[in-house]
């Protein structure tokens, strides 16, 4: 008999028990176990090289490609590309590799901040509301109501018409219209998680482990941020890729009505803007403009899909 | 043998392995199951989460999702004809017209956008050519006969608007609708309060002396088994591990698993007496995953010797009717 | 006679259903019914009850996780529905309540070590990060896990263990008073037992008392010193665990009694039936609530007026007007 206890049992020093310990060959933390079913999603794994690929160039292929993004050439209009360029030329013979890079820098940045003003806003909109409940509740609902029915792209059209100018003064004519898109993107973006938050909220906070936080003395903040914002997060992250990718989206199409980045300053929707009138003589400069916009927003929406897979919370509860 | 039963047993299951591939493995739910079920006898299936008795009961209607479910082995023999081999057209006619089952959790079966009467009808439907009128009415019959009051303004009831206990009987009355010759009951008492686990005991009591049909009880709870059924088999890691008559399991449990089993619960019928502690199996239910070799129960066993682990013991019947698969006897 | 180490008077739990376009108050659910009983130190009382007794939100009104409508409850000498801020915050050090779900009643996302040891950040129990290992790790040990499961995640546990860790997080303050809500009844029966023995072995080395809340009535006359059976709202019968069980006073307790199935195929009882099922808590019968399905009811009498809990004998009370 005492020779047919396996290891693996520890003795129970209050009941005088054995207890079975699991003998598990790895850790499994939560995180792990995610990028274990995110894996699992190829489409998502492949969209995330394709993005970091995408993140790197913009990053350091200005560094490498050191060719100016305004170096005028009148003898190289408007071609195709070649070992010189790449890319081809745009109809002032500036090298269009170049500017992709540098335009690329901004259309990402422009869709992870706008993401970040979103989520942040949408997470503490919809998280006071769902510890509030009551009239603080109803009235923040009632905010992302109005906020959901509003005209989005005329409003847009208005603030940007309206503060461009002014911004531009203050911070200057990159950064000044960087902050404006970002916010008026962000802006218009937070209600969906918001009320992601909120729905997410309501059911965390009828769990037992939240009641028993409480039942331990947790007070609300110690609750909300320890217990009911980590399992409430996975539906957010989702989200906001998504909203990079409809951040991406909104940009070119400012930039496409001439409203977005001043002419001078490429981003991808701006080129894009630009290629328009040449599409017959040089449609690569189109293509390239509006290759970029869609693998991005394309690969984003599958890392998305993955994140759904992978941070599914009924998997993990 | 004494009960050598005289024509072939209604249901037959050897050694039944129903397999579930995941990402850690093969699970190994069902691995090697042996029993019978005679015409209009109350076999009981005990075991505690995870013993595969549920999935035994799936496997014999072809319930589970395959994939990743497989049957790698046995057979399933329903009245001398193999089930396992029966494509899906040929099961459905099986199902709920030959043999019915129940659930434990009824809300989850019942389709909550049709009415009672409109489900009952349209499994009456599927296996005998009446019209929508005389299923209907078919319906309201059945929801009398499983006491439901007023079944004829209830058969319009959406299932929303009956109680726990109420749709277990609609459930009933949809699974013998077709008249089975056996019922499965997978745990149909374990979401119900405990007056009204005795109401559906007693109506499934009253509709087998009814319809003379078989069933099959699953559950994990002793106390249904002892008064529920004739004969018990009790599983354990997917594997069949004492078989017998409810008596001889109650007086004399052989396998130390069913021992323990029954001395783990604490008894009101006995509350008079001194009370003692209760005692408790050591460990856990071992993982299907890889499960280890020889005897399932080894490691939590108090009798265990070295040799339990050689080799997986086989069922053998040490009285008539009695049969347990341990190395001691 | 001492002091009872709790004390609940009257209490009273209404949930309001809201509806309409104003979201007003339309209807309300009455929970608890003014329910009163007292607890010792040392000793377990069982609550009793089917679904919609009231017995869990019972519970939760005594520990103030709920909000109870009206009524006392009166812990050590001060009165639970009073208190505020700092001594709130006092009294959870000495009440706890364990769960009946395993898998919901820890966070998924936290180690186990912080699981046990967040108590003691929020009370400030340790002195050290040195000190709230220690005390993890002895915690661990008495519910008979082990220090290498600090910081594994709960899915890496079955029931059993998750519910050892449930109850090792609730030791963490040193409790006088647990809540036990349904705390066996999702494991399986082998598992059950280990559980329940170590509850009592707890009890006897932390001096516990236990408000021992279920619907299996085999497992609270195992674990119970006195048991209180509940149906919609009310107590209607409390007595120690074995008169309640030898000698039932009210027609529903016996009821009860006779409803659970006894792991002894050829044990003859009597089988009492009843009809029907628990009556809306909205709507809930007049007079005693028990009369609609009562096997020995008499009307107009038990339809009309609420029977009140009445001492039969030493420690034994009953809410009924034919046998009170």
């Amino acid at each position: 008999m005492a020779g047919s206890t396996p290891a693996s049992l520890t003795v129970d020093p209050a009941t005088g028990v054995p207890v079975a310990v699991k003998a598990k060959p790895k850790r499994v933390t939560p995180g792990r176990e995610a990028w274990r079913r995110f894996r699992r999603h190829r489409l998502a794994v492949a969209s995330a090289v394709i993005l970091s690929v995408m993140i790197l160039a913009v990053l350091f292929g200005p560094l490498v490609w050191r060719v100016q993004i305004n170096e005028i050439d009148f003898s190289a209009m408007l071609e195709g590309p070649s070992l010189a360029h790449p890319l081809g030329t745009d109809d002032l013979g500036q090298d269009l590799l170049a500017r992709m890079l540098y335009g690329g820098r901004i259309s990402l940045a422009v869709g992870l901040t706008a993401m970040a003003v979103a989520v942040i806003v949408g997470t503490i909109v919809g998280a006071i509301a769902g510890v509030s409940r009551g009239s603080v509740d109803a009235g923040l609902m009632w905010l992302t109501d109005l906020f959901l029915s509003l005209p989005q792209v005329p409003l847009l059209l208005l603030i940007i018409y309206l503060f461009r100018d002014s911004l531009k003064e203050i911070a200057g004519p990159e950064v000044g219209m960087f902050i404006l898109i970002v916010v008026v993107i962000g802006g218009f973006r937070w209600m969906p998680v918001a009320r992601l938050v909120r729905a997410q909220f309501f059911s965390l906070r009828e769990k037992e482990f939240v009641e028993a936080a409480r039942a331990l003395g947790a007070s609300t903040p110690r609750q909300v941020i320890r217990h009911i914002l980590p399992n409430a997060l996975g539906p957010v992250i989702v989200a906001g890729t998504i909203d990079v990718a409809a951040a991406i989206i909104t940009e070119s199409t400012l930039s496409f009505l001439g409203l977005g980045f001043p002419p001078d300053i490429p981003t991808w929707g701006r080129i894009l803007y630009d290629a328009k009138d040449y599409l017959d003589i040089a449609p690569h400069w189109a293509m390239f403009a509006g290759g970029a916009i869609f693998l991005a927003v394309l690969t984003i929406n599958y890392i998305g899909d993955g994140l759904r897979d992978a941070l599914d919370p009924r998997r993990v509860l | 043998m004494a009960g050598e039963p005289m024509t072939e047993p209604l249901l037959a299951i050897h050694s039944l392995k129903t397999h579930f591939r995941t990402d850690d493995g093969m699970v190994r739910a069902v691995d090697g199951v042996d029993l019978t079920i005679e015409r209009g006898e109350a076999l009981g299936v005990v075991g505690e989460s995870g013993c595969g008795k549920s999935v035994t009961a799936l496997t014999v209607l072809k319930l589970i999702q395959m994939p990743p479910g497989r049957i790698v082995d046995g057979q399933i023999l329903w009245q001398g004809r193999d089930l396992v081999s029966l494509d899906m057209g040929e099961m459905r006619k099986i199902r709920s017209k030959e043999i019915g089952i129940i659930f434990q959790e009824p809300m989850t079966s019942l389709n909550p956008v049709y009415t009672v009467g409109e489900q009952i009808a349209e499994v009456v439907r599927q296996h005998e050519p009446l019209t929508r009128r005389e299923a209907m009415d078919k319906a309201v019959e059945m929801l009398r006969l499983v006491h439901i009051p007023t079944p004829e303004r209830r058969v319009h009831d959406y299932p929303h608007q009956f109680s726990g206990g109420m749709r277990q009987r609609v459930m009933i009355a949809m699974a013998l609708s077709c008249n089975p010759q056996l019922l499965i009951a997978d745990e149909p008492t374990t979401a119900l309060d405990v007056t009204i686990q005795a109401q559906i005991l007693d109506l499934l009591e009253e509709m087998k002396e009814r319809f003379g049909m078989a069933i099959m009880l699953i559950t994990h709870d002793m106390g249904v088994i002892a008064e529920s059924v004739q004969r018990v088999v009790v599983m354990y890691a997917g594997r069949v591990v004492e078989e017998a008559s409810v008596d001889q399991l109650f007086d004399r449990p052989l396998h130390p698993y069913t021992q323990g089993l029954i001395r783990s619960i604490p008894r009101i019928d006995l509350a008079a007496e001194k009370k003692s502690r209760l005692e408790a199996i050591a460990g856990v239910v071992p993982s299907l995953l890889d499960p280890p070799a020889g005897c399932r129960f080894a490691e939590r066993c108090a009798f265990a010797t070295p040799e339990c682990t050689n080799a997986m013991p086989e069922l053998r019947e040490i009285e008539p009717g009695h049969r347990v698969a341990c190395i001691q006897y | 006679m001492p002091q009872p180490l709790l004390q609940v008077k009257d209490l009273v739990k209404n949930f309001g259903l809201k509806g309409g376009i104003l979201g007003r108050t339309v209807s309300e659910v009455h929970a608890v019914d003014e329910v009163s009983f007292y607890l010792n130190v040392g000793e377990t009382l069982g609550l009793v009850g089917e679904s919609g007794s009231g017995k869990s939100t019972t519970g939760r009104c005594v520990l103030r996780l709920i909000e109870p409508t009206a009524g006392e409850i009166w812990f050590e000498g001060k009165n639970v529905t009073e208190l505020s801020g700092k001594e709130l915050a006092a009294l959870r050090r000495d009440m706890q309540i364990i769960f009946q779900d395993p898998y919901a009643s820890l966070n998924p996302r936290m180690t186990v070590g912080a699981i046990i040891g967040e108590a003691l950040v929020i009370h400030n129990l340790a002195k050290n990060r040195r000190e709230l290992h220690d005390r993890v790790v002895e915690l661990l040990e008495t519910v008979g896990l082990g220090a290498d499961h600090m910081r594994r995640y709960p899915h890496e546990f079955s029931g059993g263990q998750r519910q050892r860790i449930g109850i090792a997080r609730a030791l963490a303050v040193s409790p006088k008073l647990i809540v036990c809500d349904e705390p066996v009844s999702a494991l399986d029966v082998s598992i059950q037992a280990q559980v329940i023995n170590l509850l009592e072995d707890l009890q006897e080395q932390f001096d516990l008392t236990y408000l021992f809340i279920a619907h299996d009535l085999s497992v609270v006359e195992h674990i119970s010193t006195r048991v209180a059976v509940m149906y919609l709202g009310r107590i209607v019968e409390i007595a120690s665990a074995r008169d309640l069980y030898a000698r039932p006073l009210h027609p529903y307790t016996e009821a009860l009694l006779s409803a659970v199935p006894i792991p002894a195929p050829r044990a003859k009882r009597e089988r009492i039936r009843l009809q029907g099922e628990v009556p809306n808590p909205i709507h809930p019968p007049t007079g005693c609530h028990f009369h609609t399905r009562c096997p020995i009811r008499q009307l107009p009498l038990c339809s009309t007026e609420k029977p009140e809990l009445r001492k039969t004998a030493e420690g034994h009370s009953v809410a009924c007007h034919l046998r009170g």
